[in-house]
């Protein structure tokens, strides 16, 4: 069984039409974002206070919401609550943050006033202090910051700098499509889909480098054919797998999207659209730069030589 | 064969490792309770619970805390000594505490961080977050204090401005006594021009001064004006009671004025007992109290104290909040008292004896971040997990099957003994899995068969170009190889720099995924190559299933 029996396309032929592509989604996104004022971040970087709160009932939003608002004289700052994995699981969160004194006890026996008949337990807890939130925040930029420093240094190493440059700026395109996709599903960035961006980084790269590895192989070979056909050839060649490889990983990833419970699911999310949005990229987005830089740089060498 | 003999040893030792270092996990997961308690008074169960894999708090349910120490008023010497005999002394208590394979560990300049698996979140905090600084201080005659509020209303009724507004910026210290006193509050709290101190005060208890509980914010926020503060004599000092009493459907506090230097500190206490009081027992009938046992010295001391002192009472002043005043009856002479709780439950009393036991931290400790889960949630996470794990590599598996045909039943074979490895190494080095860290194996079994199928396409293609299934095999193995490596080597830059700057769960998914890229490079190249060559001796001479 193969997906493609004896592909040929012309895959660079087609790069005006995915650089236009990518534009669309990176703009939506973008939009997005503006429109939200930025990335929504979770308490791991805005610090304040998250708790996950279980009814052996669905309890309307209203109710819980008024029922906290005796904390207002608290000085809380702003609180929101929305409903987690299903509607008997509250998720409370908090802006203020108080030190010393977890906010969870406090609003459990808010609650349980207002609703003593309903069982109350509190499923999980978070509070960060903003300057630990910050530093997080810090830790994790650095984190992708050096990431994407020791691949451009690994990549110029192994292969040519251009290589790596296409690589990152393909890389770059994996991370802002699925900052956009988040802030245009209305999702929490938290430590744990920085987490999931960095792996999508990194599974991105095992994609384009497979291609590369090819390219690479294919110039020795294929010395009579011009650039943007060794490329074709390439992406031509590594199409089956790639397609395999990404379905694979795509079936363990949707199925922790699915089955994978409430905590985990930005993460799998994260992860859903990184390796759709990897795949794509390193086809249609790394290889098409790589032709794009031979051809500025060839255009140029050429009004140089004269 | 003669081929391959060495990839072949070291399969049969990577699948004797791994039983061995899984042996533990097995048994200890798939073990009856009554099994756990009979090991358990062995004194083998801690050990074989090591041994096995560790889960993160995620998913047992536990709490992860970190405190930072307040370093107002000490010089950088004195922070970092303050900070080590702090680490001591929250290792002390948690140690009372009881809890199995605790965490803590300095972090940085000046924080710790507490890792404590399933407890439960409000004692832990209290336990570990509180100063715990006792003192014993003698309580001033009320005449006393009733000249000092006198002045307080004086200067008060004359200057303008008193404080009735809100105050300025709640500090980030809103503690939750502050709360419980301001449950109810209304902001409007009618002054009284002439007696704005006063008014608010009242001898309803014992003759002791009390406050109303609505007032007590108000009552807080006079005392606290720096005015007011310039009223009182420096030799005494203001504590609150711990307790609130009610009375006529109103619940009241007591205020003290104490002597500001303390008789004794709490490096007095040789010894801190929870009792049970008897039926008779007039402080504390059938309530937990905790008994303080005094050293030598403080022993003697307490004695010329209490001799001197008779009629008096003595307060027990812990983290300035009073817990208790008894009177002075006669002098002392044992150097034994007790502190009452009141009606409360016996794991106050004991978490206070901890934390007397223990001793005082040496500076305030802030709680800067705090993540707990609930065991029920832990549970279901581990559920959840687990499951989508077994269905995506059924998943994997067929499909892999239906594309590859036998050889992708070669290729899960692989992938199945690679996850083996893969949890054994895990066990073998006592890292810990975190529900991160379950993604983080799916995603290894995305990985895993990527190099598989690196492998199998090369293979496809030397076939389809007209070489023999040996040279086939052989040249797809060692084309491939370069592929791979480049590949998952820059995977595994990014895995090892997350496993750099990660904390916590995000740590246990860098953890799982930089063992999980090696693994499986190694099942992909040495463990489907023997098992290819293998069968390729055997049968396929004509042709191979792929």
């Amino acid at each position: 069984m193969r997906f493609f029996k004896d592909p040929k396309y012309n895959f660079m032929g087609v790069r005006k039409y995915s650089f236009i592509l990518s534009a669309v989604v990176l703009g939506v996104g973008i939009i997005s974002l503006i429109a939200h004022g930025g990335p929504e971040l979770s308490i791991d970087f805005l610090g304040g206070s998250m708790i996950q709160v279980k009814f052996d009932r669905a309890i309307p939003l209203g109710q819980v919401r008024s029922a906290l608002a005796e904390l207002d004289t608290l000085n809380l700052g702003s609180y929101d609550l929305q409903n987690f994995g299903s509607d008997d699981e509250i998720l409370i969160r908090v802006a203020q943050f108080t030190s010393g004194e977890s906010v969870g006890p406090i609003i459990e026996s808010v609650l349980r006033e207002n609703f003593p008949e309903a069982t109350i337990s509190i499923e999980r807890e978070e509070s960060v202090g903003p300057k630990i939130g910050q530093s997080l925040g810090r830790k994790a930029l650095l984190a992708v910051f050096y990431s994407l420093l020791g691949i451009l240094i690994y990549i110029s190493w192994r292969f040519e700098f251009r290589f790596a440059v296409a690589a990152i700026i393909a890389l770059f395109h994996d991370v802002l499509v699925t900052i956009g996709a988040f802030s245009i599903a209305g999702k929490e960035i938290s430590l744990a889909v920085m987490a999931a961006l960095l792996t999508i980084i990194g599974y991105s790269l095992n994609d384009t480098i497979v291609i590369f590895d090819r390219v690479r192989e294919n110039r020795r070979v294929l010395r009579r054919s011009s650039f943007t056909e060794v490329i074709n050839t390439s992406v031509n060649q590594s199409i089956n797998r790639t397609i395999n490889t990404s379905m694979t990983t795509l079936l363990v990833v949707l199925m922790l999207f699915i089955y994978g419970g409430g905590i985990i699911h930005d993460f799998a999310f994260a992860l859903l659209v990184g390796v759709v949005v990897g795949t794509y990229s390193s086809t249609f987005i790394a290889s098409p730069v790589l032709v794009e830089w031979q051809n500025r740089v060839a255009a140029k060498g050429k009004d140089k030589g004269r | 064969m003669r081929k391959n003999v060495k990839s072949k040893i070291a399969i049969v030792i990577a699948l004797v490792a791994s039983s061995w270092y899984l042996w533990p996990t097995y048994t200890f997961f798939t073990m009856t309770s009554e099994e756990k308690l009979v090991l358990e008074e062995e004194g083998s169960l801690n050990r074989l619970e090591d041994k096995a894999l560790h889960l993160g708090l995620d998913l047992l349910g536990g709490m992860h805390m970190v405190l930072e120490i307040d370093q107002t008023g000490l010089t950088e010497d004195q922070a970092t000594d303050a900070l080590d005999r702090a680490l001591e002394i929250i290792h002390n208590r948690v140690d009372q505490f009881g809890v199995r394979e605790p965490v803590i560990q300095k972090q940085g300049e000046d924080q710790i961080v507490v890792q404590l698996p399933g407890v439960d979140q409000k004692r832990a905090t209290t336990l570990i977050g509180q100063t715990a600084q006792l003192t014993f201080q003698l309580v001033k005659e009320v005449e006393e204090f009733n000249r000092i509020i006198s002045t307080i209303d004086r200067e008060l009724a004359i200057s303008e401005g008193l404080i009735v507004d809100e105050p300025e910026e709640e500090t980030a210290d809103t503690t939750a006594a502050d709360f419980l006193g301001m449950i109810g509050e209304t902001d409007a709290v009618d002054v009284d021009e002439e007696h704005p101190l006063l008014s608010k005060l009242s001898s309803r208890y014992q003759g002791a001064v009390t406050v109303e509980e609505r007032f007590i914010p108000y009552v807080s926020r006079v005392l606290a004006d720096s005015t007011v503060q310039a009223l009182i004599p420096p030799d005494v000092g203001l504590a609150w009671g711990r307790d609130l009493h009610t009375l006529g459907g109103k619940n009241y506090r007591q205020l003290y004025l104490l002597k500001a230097e303390p008789e004794l500190y709490g490096s007095a206490i040789a010894n801190a007992m929870v009792q049970i009081g008897t039926d008779m027992d007039l402080e504390a009938p059938n309530q937990p109290y905790v008994s303080l046992e005094l050293n030598s010295r403080a022993g003697r001391r307490f004695a010329d104290i209490t001799g001197a002192n008779v009629g008096r009472r003595l307060a027990i002043v812990l983290d300035g909040v009073l817990q208790s005043d008894p009177r002075i009856n006669e002098r002392i002479p044992g150097g034994n008292c007790r502190i009452t709780l009141g009606n409360t439950a016996i794991n106050e009393a004991r978490d206070l004896a901890i934390v007397l036991r223990a001793g005082a931290l040496p500076a305030p400790m802030r709680i800067i971040e705090q993540r707990s889960v609930g065991p029920a949630l832990g549970r279901d996470s581990i559920v959840r997990g687990v499951r989508a794990m077994v269905i995506g590599i059924a998943l994997v598996i067929i499909f892999m099957v239906f594309y590859y045909k036998k050889a992708g039943l070669i290729a899960d074979l692989a992938l199945l003994f690679n996850l083996v490895l893969l949890t054994a190494a895990m066990a073998g080095v006592g890292a810990t899995l975190t529900l991160p860290g379950i993604a983080g194996i799916i995603l290894t079994i995305g990985l895993a068969v990527d190099a598989n199928v690196l492998i199998f396409e090369r293979i496809r293609e030397e076939l389809a170009s007209g070489k023999t299934v040996r040279a086939a095999i052989d040249t797809g193995y060692s084309r491939a190889f370069r592929t791979i490596l480049d590949a998952n080597l820059t995977t595994l830059i990014t895995a090892l720099v997350l496993l750099q700057f990660g904390t916590g769960p995000i740590k246990g998914f860098a953890i799982t995924l930089s063992f999980g890229i090696i693994i499986s490079m190694f099942t992909a190249i040495i463990v489907s190559r023997v098992i290819f060559d293998a069968l390729a001796a055997r049968r396929w001479a004509k042709g191979v299933s792929i």
